[in-house]
């Protein structure tokens, strides 16, 4: 059977059922977390910019956007479509500080990939959903592609190997 | 205010705006380089997130970048962005040949790169600040290479505090190539205020 992947994009989170994946593009400060429930082969991604929800007071309808309310939605979804939350297992990736100013200057700026990455662990810990392997910090984009089917994780960037975790 | 809810008039102002700090730009640029840099009229733009990839090329293409802190009576952050292959033709034009277009972003390389990228936010800036009479310091800028969507994550977070857009400059300048460069002003929601209440106009 021919497999198809779906793009996810910018604040954004797609599902798939085995042999498909999904996969989102160059992923700096974001943080793209892939949940599968590895019995049914049913997992998604979802592409977050920001670690918090109730830290903005704007009205914000994008659930997609934040670490908390995005891995609650992408779980709703899992679960709507048959995967069970006990069986549930993650990875994530991404959450770069692409920009690194000398004496440490706008420092919101600089740490708000930390702090993605840290509410998306502080989440899922919550949901008890376990991290199998995470590729997070450091200062380049990453391009993430992920198969329920075997819960490989895929992750390129600029001038390095092709890796999966 | 809410960045989708800009009115006509407010966005002929930021058009303006990049209008004059773009070429500001691209003269410093035209000096530095010491020969005639053209330009066409900027292209101000409010995009979803999504879009903002494929304008400058997709997601995954290798961009250069500038950015830097902004702050004084306003404050906020901007950045200049260029494809790699405009930034090799810039950096080989700044160091005299020094660093040949073909090569790898060496040291030298990246330092030009750099400076350049001073010098052209510096006078949008500039331009900025005189025009309004406020008072605006950049910080010293940070320079990466990386895949576009990586970069405009930087600038679509801090977008992503107050919308789902982002407000983009493109400029396109010339000297014997066609070189596609973009500006993204991201002032702080009150510095947008700022602006347009130094410019007389109110109730954007």
């Amino acid at each position: 059977m021919m497999s198809e992947i779906i793009k996810v994009g910018i604040a954004d989170l797609k599902t798939c059922v085995s042999p498909n994946g999904v996969m989102t593009l160059g992923l700096g400060s974001c943080v793209g977390i892939a949940i599968r429930d590895p019995m049914t082969k049913i997992g998604g991604l979802v592409h977050i910019m920001l670690p918090d929800s109730k830290a903005i007071s704007v009205g914000q309808h994008n659930m997609a956007k934040f670490a908390d309310t995005g891995i609650e939605e992408l779980v709703r979804q899992l679960e709507r479509m048959g995967a069970r939350r006990v069986r549930m297992v993650a990875k994530i990736a991404g959450g770069a500080t692409m920009f690194n100013f000398q004496g440490g200057g706008s420092s919101a700026v600089g740490q708000v990939g930390d702090r993605n990455a840290e509410a998306a662990r502080a989440k899922l810990k919550e949901l008890k959903i376990p991290i199998l392997a995470q590729d997070t910090g450091a200062n380049y984009g990453r391009t993430v592609i992920f198969y329920p089917e075997t819960g490989a994780y895929h992750i390129r960037a600029v001038g390095k190997p092709e890796k999966i975790i | 205010m809410i960045l989708e809810q800009v009115s006509e008039n407010y966005y002929d102002v930021l058009k303006e705006l990049g209008n004059i700090g773009a070429g500001n730009a691209m003269t410093a640029l035209s000096q530095m380089l010491q020969c005639k840099v053209d330009m066409k009229v900027p292209q101000v733009r409010l995009l979803e997130f999504s879009e903002v990839g494929d304008l400058v090329g997709g997601d995954e293409q290798v961009m250069v970048a500038v950015f830097l802190g902004v702050e004084g009576d306003i404050t906020g952050s901007m950045m200049f962005m260029l494809q790699e292959q405009s930034a090799r033709h810039l950096i080989q034009k700044t160091t005299m040949g020094l660093v040949p277009e073909g090569s790898e972003f060496e040291e030298m390389g990246l330092s030009a790169m750099q400076e350049v990228g001073n010098i052209i936010t510096g006078a949008y800036l500039n331009s900025l600040s005189s025009m309004t009479s406020l008072t605006i310091f950049p910080s010293p800028p940070a320079l990466t290479i990386d895949m576009a969507g990586a970069i405009l994550s930087v600038p679509a977070i801090q977008f992503g505090i107050y919308g789902d857009k982002i407000l983009l400059i493109q400029s396109q300048f010339y000297d014997e190539i066609q070189l596609d460069g973009y500006f993204i002003l991201i002032p702080d929601l009150e510095s947008y205020e700022k602006i347009l209440a130094a410019l007389g106009i109110q109730g954007a």
